[in-house]
């Protein structure tokens, strides 16, 4: 145990001040050092000795064994046993590397395994070595170390203060304040040019968020086969179907706010505030992004009309006007106008009437 | 210097001086790269004192350093990542190992990451290894924070670490969203989607944040490199700077310990980095790496292959972020659908942009202030570098609880769809029910904690007063029947006097000092809500005047009468005012 005396206070903050018994005094004695002097000499001992003092050898404080070395002397064989261990597993991880190729998936699995294996094996047996080794190898202490109040004394602070003053006034600045401001000026817009120079990182929103790639004419096609579609492919009322302008199907910015669902009701099933005019022998077409923050509304429960966000759970009421039913979306999802052209495919009227997705500032 | 006597050709320039020859091949080794490097550094005295450092013990000290080897895994892992991802959103059409995915099209990120995971030998292992550091890395964070603040290790002198804790905590979170949506696989694409649409909700600068962050419209071509430098560089570089700082100061102002015998505010007990703290850190780390390559290898985690590459109009049920995410995740699906379309022109989208912000900014603001407000109202200026043991900081710990059980709402709502499909509960049940729980479930773990907590200081108190029950019954002359208890031992006894040290209570209202003033730091509206806070927060079960050296002393204190005993922490009555202040170290 090292327990030093009240003078510890006095002493400069440095880390640590684990003072060995015998008593080093010298920071309390020695005159203060001023920088650029050459330390006395006994001030530069290495390891163990305390200069002129070095001739009272410090007692340990760590005893140099274990209490009881019969089970020291088995744990030893443990720790051995452990390390040998973890090195097995080392050479295996090198060798399964060699051995296992991959480039399939049950490759993958067997190597992933082989691999990851015997890394769990050599981290976990270095460590479980090593905790055998201190608990049962090291003879257990308990050392106290000083702490010492951690605020300065106040000539500390004083001197401290002093010196930051005497620079201040050397430097001029606190005495000449044309200085003093117009170095505050230049920096100012210096600060500010960073931040202007971000501004290219994209261009500016502009009307881009209230339009969509659909135009009076597109068909509608289904993303994969991109077969556009007829009103007599829905024979029953039934499913939600997702579909894409026709021609957009590589451009995902076009499709982040064109992707659009339509679902085909029974007569009589649609009602206000659908605008019927926008629908075709009861087929109706809504915006597929979520008005909330923009997921894709992906599940349709048929028999109760519900349009789901899977994120957060928005619901709206297919048969009427997606309105929202629960959920923290605010508005209903944007009707898209469809009709037939003259082959008798789906197609647009013209865009969404209003802008589709989440909300924005400017959105109005 | 005796360590350099055997070696003096070697130390050349340096000083020598006689000693006692030096024996054995390691003192041979360490004087000479001793004197080299000393001659250099003038280490040995500073060095000394390194290795003797005392670093004190408890199981909960351990939790800072799963972080810390957690951040190192994910440093080694990630650069491992990098050698082989391309962060690229240019489109491909895949033609690689993964045979159900052949002739898709996707972005050249996603098809590294296919490459690494089924092309790259240790690929799978090494991204599974990173994702599960980080996600042990949060998880670590969070446990310290919260053993921070139960033990009050925030404290003076140690606010500054708690403030780079907060900061790190938030940081954490940035990188592990970035880190899992480079990918760019259907699920992290719904995330950045997400992000993106909390961004422009944002009031008037919205839309513009998110085109600048995206470079146009969502979801653009520019995403993924952008967080990747970010990922890689801006924040890792961070995230290193802080917790250099965040380890300086924890060495500099030492360790906090754990109440027990001998340990005082004015020492530190434990064990000596060299070489005890050495071995025992170095096998923490150990351990540490084992258990996530464990992880690793058996249990499988963000298996990108099985989500497809990220379409916008696609998406699959059951979506999850990362767990540090999903209390955001929760305030969005909780929020009502209250929103303004039409302010001025405008659109004030309150649904997405309060649940966005104010649960994460109510929490590291408060978080980062409480410090400097317990301070406030304890008017305590004092260091602390023992620690609280929860239960002796009983509205402290029912705040602290109150704010995990917020938290915890926030996070199970996240998953709230799983919950419902899990234990067949209405989807919008569970929704509706977290709305109402928000409110109700910290108010009550409130209570709960503090009723607790004082349950716990009585039976402490009980435990001081009567001693342990030995389970002993002995028949007196009289004929009474007694049970025999034992005094507790000193260990236990220092543990359990740890509260001596308690915040001075503010004076109470008429209590005026000798001249019949009162203390003007009760004055005022100001100073009136200082003192009820003072109240509340030193609410606690009196100690025993003295020692309270087991049996017979301290008999009928706070016993008998436990409601009163319960509020009084500025009943002066109780405790000497003298013992308030009392070096902790002379009463153990």
């Amino acid at each position: 145990m090292s327990e030093t005396g009240g003078h510890s206070h006095d002493l400069p903050h440095g880390d640590g001040d684990v003072a060995a018994p015998g008593g080093e005094e010298e920071p309390a004695r020695t005159p203060h050092r001023v920088i650029g002097t050459p330390p006395p000499a006994e001030a530069r001992t290495l390891l163990g000795g305390q200069g002129a003092e070095a001739a009272v050898p410090a007692p340990r404080e760590l005893p140099a064994d274990p209490p009881d070395l019969a089970s020291a002397k088995r744990a030893e064989k443990v720790v051995a046993a452990f390390f040998i261990l973890s090195m097995l597993a080392s050479i295996g991880f090198i060798a399964a590397y060699i051995g296992l190729r991959v480039h399939s998936v049950d490759a993958v699995l067997r190597s992933n395994l082989a691999l990851g294996t015997s890394m769990t094996v050599a981290f976990l047996a270095l460590g479980f070595g090593a905790v055998i080794w201190v608990r049962r190898l090291m003879p257990d202490v308990e050392l106290t170390e000083q702490r010492h109040v951690l605020a300065s004394s106040e000539q500390d602070r004083k001197a401290f203060a002093e010196t930051f003053k005497e620079g201040a006034d050397a430097s001029q600045f606190t005495k000449r304040p044309i200085l003093r401001r117009t170095l505050i000026a230049a920096t100012l817009p210096l600060g500010l040019a960073p931040v202007v120079l971000l501004r290219d990182m994209g261009p500016l929103p502009g009307t881009s968020l209230r339009h969509t790639v659909w135009r009076k004419g597109t068909r509608l096609v289904i993303p994969d086969t991109l077969r556009p579609l007829r009103p007599a492919d829905f024979d029953s009322p039934g499913g939600m179907i997702t579909v894409i302008p026709e021609g957009y199907q590589d451009d995902d910015e076009a499709l982040a706010k064109a992707a659009t669902i339509i679902i085909k009701f029974a007569p009589g099933q649609l009602q206000a505030p659908t605008v019927m005019n926008w629908t075709v022998q009861n087929i109706v077409a809504y915006s597929k992004i979520c008005t909330h923050v923009g997921c894709p509304v992906a599940l349709y429960e048929q028999t109760t009309h519900h349009i789901l966000c899977p994120c957060h759970q928005s619901t709206f009421l297919a048969t009427e006007g997606a309105a929202v039913l629960f959920g923290p979306a605010s508005r209903p999802l944007p009707q898209l106008p469809i009709t037939t052209n003259a082959e008798g495919y789906l197609v647009a009227q013209s865009d969404f009437h209003e802008p589709v997705g989440p909300s924005f500032w400017e959105r109005g | 210097m005796n360590m350099a006597s055997d070696t003096p050709g070697t130390a050349g320039e340096g000083p020598v001086v006689e000693g006692p020859v030096v024996e054995g091949s390691v003192d041979k080794a360490l004087a000479g790269v001793g004197t080299f490097i000393d001659d250099r550094f003038h280490a040995a005295k500073g060095f000394r004192t390194l290795l003797r450092k005392v670093f004190p013990d408890h199981w909960s000290f351990l939790l800072g350093e799963i972080a810390l080897y957690s951040f190192i895994i994910l440093l080694l892992s990630g650069t491992f990542l990098t050698l082989f991802f391309q962060p690229s959103m240019t489109q491909v059409v895949y033609h690689g190992t993964y045979t159900r995915l052949d002739g898709v099209r996707m972005s050249e990120a996603y098809a590294s990451t296919l490459n690494i995971s089924f092309d790259v030998r240790g690929g799978l292992l090494m991204r599974q290894i990173h994702h599960w550091a980080a996600d042990l890395f949060m998880a670590a964070i969070m446990a310290h924070m919260i053993r921070i603040f139960f033990t009050g290790a925030y404290r003076k002198p140690r606010e500054f670490n708690w403030l780079i804790g907060i900061v790190l905590f938030t940081l954490g979170m940035l990188e592990g969203l970035f880190g899992y949506s480079l990918p760019d696989d259907l699920l992290s694409g719904a995330g950045l989607r997400i992000l993106e649409g909390v961004i422009q909700s944002l009031p008037i600068v919205g839309t513009y944040l998110a085109f600048f962050l995206f470079g146009g419209a969502f979801p653009g071509d520019v995403i993924i490199p952008r967080l990747y430098i970010i990922h890689v560089l801006l924040i890792p570089g961070l995230l290193l700077g802080l917790i250099t700082a965040h380890l300086f100061f924890m060495f500099h102002q030492k360790h906090t310990q754990m109440p027990g015998k001998g340990h005082t505010n004015q020492n530190v007990v434990g064990q000596p980095l060299y070489p005890y703290f050495m071995a025992k850190t170095g096998a923490f780390f150990f351990f540490t790496f084992g258990v996530i390559a464990l992880l690793a290898t058996f249990a499988q985690i963000n298996p990108i292959w099985l989500y497809g590459p990220f379409t916008p109009i696609a998406i699959s049920s059951g979506s999850q972020p990362d767990f540090y995410m999903g209390m955001l995740e929760g305030a969005l699906r909780m929020f009502p659908s209250w929103s303004t379309e039409d302010v001025l022109g405008h659109t004030l989208a309150w649904n997405v942009f309060i649940p966005g912000l104010l649960p994460l900014g109510l929490l590291f603001t408060g978080a980062a202030l409480w410090p400097f407000i317990e301070r406030w109202i304890l008017r305590d200026q004092r260091e602390h570098h023992v620690n609280d043991r929860p239960r002796n900081a009983p509205t402290r710990t029912a705040i602290g609880i109150a704010v995990i059980a917020a938290y915890g709402v926030f996070w199970l709502e996240g998953a709230n769809d799983v919950i419902a499909d899990h234990f067949d509960i209405p989807l919008y049940e569970t929704t509706e029910i977290a709305r109402y729980a928000i409110f109700i479930v910290p108010v009550v773990a409130y209570i709960l904690t503090k009723r607790i907590c004082l349950g716990l200081q009585r039976k402490d108190l009980h435990l001081l007063e009567h001693g342990v029950e030995t389970g002993i019954i002995r028949q007196l002359p009289d004929g009474e029947y007694i049970e025999e208890t034992r005094p507790v031992d000193e260990e236990a006894r220092a543990v359990l006097l740890a509260r001596r040290e308690e915040p001075l209570p503010l004076p109470g209202p008429g209590e005026d000092d000798e001249n019949g003033v009162p203390d003007p730091t009760t004055r005022g509206a100001v100073g009136k809500l200082r003192l009820r806070l003072n109240r509340v927060l030193t609410e606690s079960v009196p100690l025993p005047v003295g020692n309270g050296n087991g049996h017979g002393n301290g008999h009928g204190n706070g016993h008998g009468e436990p409601e009163r005993a319960a509020v009084t922490a500025g009943d002066t009555g109780e405790l000497p005012a003298g013992t308030r202040d009392d070096d902790p170290s002379e009463t153990a």
